[in-house]
């Protein structure tokens, strides 16, 4: 039976764990930090040489490392991509505004192990010569916030950052920064312009690439909580190690946020690839099965925004057969191996690793409904494609969730969302259309009988329907 | 004028002001830290921040409006926070965000913030609090509950009513 790969989540939850300094230290805190910076230069056969910090980034490519937020990117290539010839100071942002809705996995570190997040932090900043870093806090963390400042107040009273940081001549000086309930914070570009004080009104991109354009129109790193933990380990481990856990190109381990129709929903860490969809779900060790008497509808695999798989869906996965050549194999929805590249082969991604369970007894249409709403109320406003579609996808949600429907709906809300997708500044743009998009591909038939049985009520002369309501109406500020 | 800042909370945001090389960055801190001493973003509080940090009231007030954690005007003394996205709602957070309405007279279908006429309750619907695996969370003034169930809405309220 699989089970939980603990490298992150290795002390949170255990008994006597506590987020102080002097309990990280006892468990082998700092180590990773002291590692990097006693990294000799690293002589390569050409004759040439990488300094210590190179070695770190070129480890931290070796190791496969991808990023843990929500576009599964290279950390090492992202890395690779700052601009250092121009001079100008490069910063590192953590992205801290955990808010994909299902995701509630970095909200485990910075409450429990908030330490663990400071040394890779440390460690990152180092290895890209950066002096000022901040944490990008979601504001609805008050008390995260505060174990974070004190995490920070902890690690520069003991040397480890500050000025000179344990001898090394190297000064670093990290700060907390606190969001204010904006959904789209999250997104990169929308976070900087968080942190200069503006409204989060995503940049576009080229030219504002963060590598070259970021921050006050410097380079900068942003990158996921989960990511640079695990920079730490890369370091205490050695990359080809770290490489060894998970599968080829979906290295190393994933925290799995569970939600939904399970019995046990949760955090689970998991080497990326090793479990699948099925086993997160009904295996003991993980998700436990569903509800007595339930049977699964729908899973939403990689947070709010990805799009949904229906039971019972087989994909055509790309795999390597015993002769060694790449051949289509099909693959049913529970034995999707949990990783990246499969969840992308199967028509979606596992975006912020957050499984969201449907069992028999929800309607996909409310389901919508309440996504949609999300979707209007965080779009930002600066595209008018997504500012306004997003509201209207909602509305149309919420009239068909609430006996006001049509049967031509579906297209309609269909139609809708291939007007928003691909016509934004970001990706909110996909993000409110790709649930709709799947959603009535997937379940059309659920729609327009919604639809239709709507129309006939309206044509009986009765009221509207209403179903169960699970969302109140809209209603945007 | 009536609107002071109390000295230690501007040598806190000063303090604070040192940590970015552009003042601007600050805005966001001054009115989570004003925000919380006075109960709410006043038209006075905009203007001071703007004046500290070098701006015009205008991108301080565009702020406010944005970012949906900034008030315009006093909360209740206990502010209930209810999860609305997907998780939550499965779990019954709909039913959970009623049951406070109710009980506290408030409309149970309104969806923005509404306060008590006593002033000691906002009741809201708010977005993913990140917390989906222990659904249906709800966010009581900095103190977040987990599973709540209706016996632990109505001791929040009972609480809340205490104090």
């Amino acid at each position: 039976m699989p089970e939980q790969f603990k490298l992150i989540t290795k002390h949170i939850d255990e008994p006597g764990y506590t987020p102080d300094i002097a309990c990280y230290l006892r468990h082998g805190g700092y180590a990773g930090l002291r590692k990097a910076l006693a990294t000799p230069v690293r002589e390569l056969a050409e004759g040439k040489k990488l300094s210590p910090q190179e070695v770190v980034r070129e480890d931290v490519k070796a190791s496969g490392l991808r990023g843990r937020g929500g576009a599964g990117f290279s950390a090492g290539l992202k890395w690779s991509f700052v601009d250092r010839r121009s001079g100008k100071p490069i910063y590192l942002i953590c992205n801290a505004d955990e808010s994909e809705p299902g995701t509630f996995k970095d909200r485990q570190i910075i409450h429990k192990d908030p330490h663990q997040l400071v040394e890779g932090m440390i460690i990152s900043c180092w290895a890209n010569d950066v002096k000022l870093a901040y944490i990008y806090i979601r504001g609805e963390m008050p008390e995260g916030a505060r174990l974070l400042n004190q995490a920070l107040k902890e690690a520069r009273e003991n040397g480890f950052l500050g000025k000179n940081i344990l001898g090394t001549g190297y000064d670093l000086e990290i700060h907390v920064h606190r969001g204010a309930g904006a959904y789209i914070c999250g997104e990169e570009t929308g976070l900087i312009e968080s942190l200069e004080g503006k409204r989060a009104y995503p940049r576009i991109k080229p030219p504002y690439f963060p590598a070259v354009l970021g921050l006050y129109m410097c380079p900068t790193i942003v990158n996921n909580v989960e990511t640079l933990c695990h920079v730490t380990h890369i370091v205490n481990m050695g990359a080809s190690e770290y490489a060894k856990l998970g599968t080829p190109n979906n290295t190393g381990t994933r925290i799995v946020s569970l939600s939904g129709d399970v019995m046990r929903p949760g955090f689970y860490e998991i080497q990326v690839g090793k479990v699948t969809l099925g086993e997160l779900i009904h295996d003991a060790n993980f998700g436990g099965g569903l509800r007595p008497g339930r049977s699964l509808k729908a899973i939403i695999p990689g947070g709010s925004s990805s799009k949904v798989l229906k039971a019972g869906e087989v994909f055509k996965l790309n795999r390597k057969g015993a002769d060694g050549q790449m051949a289509k194999v099909d693959v049913p929805l529970l034995d999707l191996p949990y990783d990246f590249d499969s969840l992308q082969q199967a028509g979606t991604m596992s975006g912020s690793s957050a499984v969201i369970v449907l069992d028999d007894s929800r309607s996909m249409v409310e389901t919508l409904g309440n996504l949609s709403e999300f979707y209007a109320h965080e779009s930002c406003g600066q595209c008018t494609p997504c500012r306004e579609g997003a509201l209207w996808l909602a509305k149309a949600t919420h009239r068909l969730a609430h006996g006001e429907g049509r049967k031509e709906d579906a297209n309609y809300l269909a139609h809708i969302a291939q007007n928003i997708q691909g016509r934004t500044i970001c990706a909110f743009g996909e993000a409110a259309s790709w649930p709709v998009l799947s959603f009535v591909k997937k379940f059309r038939d659920e729609f327009e009988a919604k639809g239709a049985a709507d129309e006939a009520a309206r044509a009986q002369g009765a009221g509207p329907v209403h179903g169960v309501k699970m969302a109140a109406s809209p209603n945007h500020h | 004028m009536s609107f002071t800042v109390p000295s230690h909370l501007e040598a806190e945001l000063d303090e604070i002001t040192t940590h970015y090389p552009v003042k601007r960055s600050a805005s966001l801190m001054f009115l989570h830290a004003l925000q919380e001493h006075f109960g709410y973003v006043s038209k006075d509080a905009v203007e001071w921040t703007a004046r500290k940090l070098g701006l015009q009231p205008i991108n301080v007030y565009e702020l406010v409006t944005f970012y949906p954690m900034f008030r315009q005007e006093p909360l209740g003394k206990t502010h209930v926070k209810v999860c609305r996205t997907l998780s939550c709602a499965l779990q019954g957070s709909g039913e959970l965000r009623e049951r406070f309405c109710s009980k506290l007279g408030l409309d149970p279908h309104a969806h923005a913030p509404q306060t008590t006429p006593d002033g000691k309750f906002t009741v809201e619907f708010v977005e993913c609090l990140a917390s989906c695996g222990t659904a249906p969370v709800v966010l009581v003034n900095e103190e977040l509950h987990h599973k709540v169930s209706s016996a632990d809405a109505d001791a929040i309220l009972q609480k809340g009513k205490a104090a």
